[in-house]
């Protein structure tokens, strides 16, 4: 089954429509709770960061019965330094953004400890693609 | 536990969500950053904080939260009062600070 959502950057009220989208579809597969605790963490945690850094997105989600693959794409800033982004605590988060109680540099640490593989690829002044594989037993 | 012994043992008012008081609780997560509760909490938690935006109910319905308390007296949005009633999450409020209710809420779930 494939799911496709659109994002839009700085869309903080509708941020995490889609993973909530995904959790009722995997409840209604008969996905094991503990599957669908690591997908939602590691696509709500994607899908801010589209909205909190990027100017706009596309979400896919695809499900089998031996795994969910989320791919995220957005047209953006896109991040420079891979490795300096997925360092804990790091964020370039704006003022207002952190007001809120984001950007505290967790969110991809946390997509880390969550998928069974993570890709990211990103290029600088045209956007980012995050890809999450998390098996199904 | 149930949320609504723990609001009327620990005296905290609740704002919204009444239809999830008979929720039951079997821990409770402290922290005004979303990524550390999305990272870190599970499931039939009480989130303690002082964030009053609708990302908070969204979060704690993803991640099955048992109730949201609110500290020093803060208001949550329309919004988040919206999704609360949607969602039967319970929002409870207190005037202390989050320090004072951490430590009571340990003490009841701890005794
Ligand atoms: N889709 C993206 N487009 C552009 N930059 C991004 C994107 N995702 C992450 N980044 C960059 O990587 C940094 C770290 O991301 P991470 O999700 O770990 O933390 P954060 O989003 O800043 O805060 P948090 O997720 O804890 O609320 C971001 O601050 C940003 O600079
Ligand atoms: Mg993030």
């Amino acid at each position: 089954m494939d799911l496709t959502f659109q994002i839009q950057g700085g869309d903080f009220t509708s941020a995490g429509t889609a993973s909530s989208e995904v959790r009722r579809t995997l409840k209604e597969l008969g996905v094991d709770a503990s599957v669908i605790k690591r997908v939602v963490v590691a696509l709500y945690e994607a899908e801010v960061n589209i909205v909190a850094h990027a100017y706009k997105g596309e979400i896919m989600a695809q499900i089998s019965p031996e795994q969910v693959f989320l791919r995220l794409t957005d047209q953006g800033p896109g991040i420079p330094d891979i490795e300096k982004a997925m360092t804990p605590g790091y964020s370039t988060a704006s003022q207002e953004v952190r007001e809120m109680g984001f950007g505290a540099g967790m969110g991809l640490p946390n997509i880390c400890r969550n998928a069974d593989v993570f890709n990211i690829h990103s290029v600088p002044d045209k956007g980012t693609t995050v890809e999450i594989t998390i098996q199904i037993n | 536990m149930t949320v609504k012994e723990m609001a009327q043992t620990l005296g905290l008012k609740v704002l919204a969500g009444e239809g999830g008081l008979e929720k039951k609780i079997i821990g409770g997560y402290t922290s005004d950053l979303l990524s550390d509760v999305m990272g870190y909490a599970d499931a039939g938690y009480v989130w303690i904080t002082l964030q009053t935006h609708k990302n908070v109910m969204a979060i704690a319905s993803l991640k099955e939260l048992a109730a949201v308390v609110l500290v020093k007296g803060f208001e949550p949005d329309a919004d988040t009062v919206e999704l609360a009633e949607q969602e039967d999450i319970p929002i409870l409020s207190t005037t202390e600070q989050a320090f004072e209710l951490s430590g009571r809420l340990y003490r009841l779930l701890h005794p």
